[in-house]
């Protein structure tokens, strides 16, 4: 309570001060000006273009509607490309999500090595798409591929990974899940700052190792997994980097997702009207989705900010700001 | 944080946990050193079946071989200049954004704070088409400008990251300066630049990872071979030579170092921000 008050009286003392109003301004500019540019005004501009017949060459042509009408009632790729974007994060998003939380359950339970697993497991998620896509193209290769190679030591005789449209989704879900690291870091980072006191008191109340994480973690890290939960579905849905390095989007688009018939049809096919049409569509389905998820949030979300324990660790950062501002 | 437990009392438990972690480490690393393996056998070694795990001769000259293979001097020296120059731009542009959200009050704060939370959520494809023409029209396709220009102005995720630290610094500090008679230019530059030392090396370390690795952009924005960076290169070697699987594999390998670096200096720092962004 002490410190909204005395945030509010700073506030209503800076109003009062009124220097230079453009000075905020100023200092914000650098966003903003790339905001508008580069962000904004294509966003606009391609609304506008989604109404158009606009090849690369020539002239665009007004046509209402008609875009979205073919895509809708017209063009079959379309919908399959949906149903497998869709397959693929239904699939991709909890595996992720799981896993995730598993892994940064077992390194905040190891005791020793965390830093060692933290950054073992992290590794993969910087390494660029491109190399990703070669490093599982090989392990997945039809004639020397190793997985195929250890697969036949537990007795199962490995698919043809990449050139079989059943398995081609499965495989790119294998590689995309080697960078589930990200992920598992913020989920981590998270489970660090529960207070241990809880446990010590769930231990005195004879609750096991399953029921701490069911009582304890698991409400805590709520908005944690919320916030994963909506990154990596909006991601999952953009998934096209890797489906374009690795299956090329074959064989017999098993693996064409949305972001690739988006890109086909606007730097291949040189529709921009259509393709930005195809866009809208992806941009209205993703603000949707996260739409329903922060809706549905709040039956399951706790947000118990007084119980994470934060206010000694502020105070430390002040009395270390206060220091280094001594210094100045 | 989770209390660990004595060796002796949970032994059972501490085991499964370890294999756990043993079966994931392989899942994570041992790809790289299958890759990396992979690139010092001979072209016998490499198709032979079964396949031979560690190479008889540890050929380090494949390296040699597949970096003169392609002009891949040229493709690092423009990597490096869109990495060099961005993350330099992107850590001023984000520092001076996150100051102004932070320290001010201003019209319109609210609404502009929230384009660019919300920013962070649109598609790719979205404005990727219309930025294709608008650089076509400068004349910008076919350099390296189109991948430099736009990413030397603060990203959002950048000034979420960065203003979610800098809330966490008392008024006080700036008041006092205030009295002392400096400028909002100065209070930014003397006293907060410097306290904001950590989380600017981590977003510089985040867009060196990113920047070094985009594939898409370089993809759509180059054409002639002498622009292509690393990630491109890489990617049309791969395509057009397919069968040269010890040069591919050398060169994956190089790629992949600059990020793993990074991501080792940095990953104390990463922690920090994240935990920075949590709360």
């Amino acid at each position: 309570m002490d410190e909204t008050n005395q945030n509010s009286f700073i506030n209503e003392k800076q109003k009062k001060r009124d220097y230079s109003k453009i000075v905020p301004y100023l200092f914000i500019s650098p966003w903003l000006f790339g905001f508008l540019v580069f962000t904004l005004g294509p966003l606009l501009l391609s609304l506008v273009m989604s109404f158009y017949n606009w090849p690369v060459i020539g002239e665009s042509t007004f046509v209402g509607l008609d875009n979205y009408i073919t895509m809708f009632t017209q063009d079959a790729q379309f919908w399959a490309s949906i149903k497998l974007t869709f397959k693929f994060a239904l699939i991709f998003v909890p595996l992720n999500l799981i896993i995730a939380l598993i892994l940064a359950l077992m390194i905040s339970r190891s005791g020793i090595g965390q830093t060692a697993f933290r950054v073992i497991f992290y590794i993969p998620s910087v390494v660029s798409g491109v190399a990703v896509a070669i490093i599982w193209g090989w392990i997945l290769d039809s004639n020397n591929g190793i997985l195929n190679y250890l697969l036949k030591f537990i007795g199962v005789d490995g698919p043809n990974w990449l050139q079989d449209s059943r398995w081609a989704l499965v495989a790119l879900i294998i590689a995309s899940a080697w960078g589930v690291g990200n992920m598992m870091l913020i989920f981590y980072t998270d489970i660090q700052t529960i207070p241990e006191e809880y446990y010590e008191a769930a231990r005195l109340d004879g609750a096991g190792t399953f029921r701490q994480f069911i009582d304890i973690t698991l409400p805590i890290i709520t908005p944690t997994i919320f916030f994963n939960l909506i990154t990596s579905t909006i991601g999952a849905l953009q998934q096209l980097e890797l489906a374009m390095l690795l299956t090329k989007g074959g064989p017999m688009k098993s693996t064409f997702f949305y972001g690739m018939y988006v890109y086909e049809n606007a730097f291949k096919h040189h529709k921009l009207g259509y393709s930005s049409a195809n866009a809208w569509i992806m941009f209205i389905v993703i603000m949707l989705l996260t739409a329903i998820i922060f809706k549905t949030s709040s039956a399951w979300v706790f947000y118990e900010n007084e119980v994470k324990g934060n206010k000694k660790k502020e105070k430390k950062k002040l009395s270390a700001v206060m220091k280094a501002g001594d210094k100045n | 944080m989770i209390p660990t437990k004595k060796w002796s009392q949970f032994d059972k438990f501490r085991i499964v946990l370890f294999v756990g972690l043993i079966i994931f480490t392989i899942y994570f690393l041992g790809p790289i050193f299958w890759v990396l393996l992979t690139s010092i056998k001979s072209t016998a070694e490499v198709k032979t079946y079964p396949p031979q795990i560690f190479p008889s001769v540890w050929k380090w000259e494949n390296y040699v071989a597949a970096w003169n293979s392609q002009p891949f001097g040229v493709y690092l020296k423009n990597s490096l200049l869109i990495t060099i120059l961005t993350t330099v731009g992107q850590a001023i542009t984000s520092a001076l954004t996150a100051y102004g959200f932070t320290r001010f009050e201003f019209k319109g704060k609210g609404t502009l704070f929230f384009l660019l939370l919300a920013s962070m959520m649109l598609p790719w494809d979205v404005t990727v088409i219309p930025q294709y023409m608008l650089f076509n029209k400068l004349g910008w396709i076919n350099t390296l400008k189109p991948l430099i220009i736009p990413g030397m102005f603060a990203s959002a995720y950048n000034v979420f990251l960065l203003r979610q630290f800098l809330m966490n610094f008392p008024e006080a500090l700036v008041e006092s300066a205030r009295l002392d008679g400096a400028n909002e230019w100065q209070i930014f530059s003397r006293i907060y630049l410097p306290l904001m030392k950590a989380p600017l090396l981590l977003i510089s370390m985040l867009n060196i990872m990113t920047v070094w690795n985009d594939y898409l952009g370089p993809l759509i924005f180059l054409q002639d071979r002498s622009k292509y960076t690393m990630a491109l290169g890489l990617a049309s070697f791969q395509g057009v030579h397919s069968t040269n699987t010890i040069a591919i594999m050398a060169i994956t390998v190089l790629m992949m170092i600059p990020p793993i670096l990074a991501f080792l200096f940095a990953q104390r720092y990463i922690i920090d921000g994240l935990e920075g962004a949590i709360k």
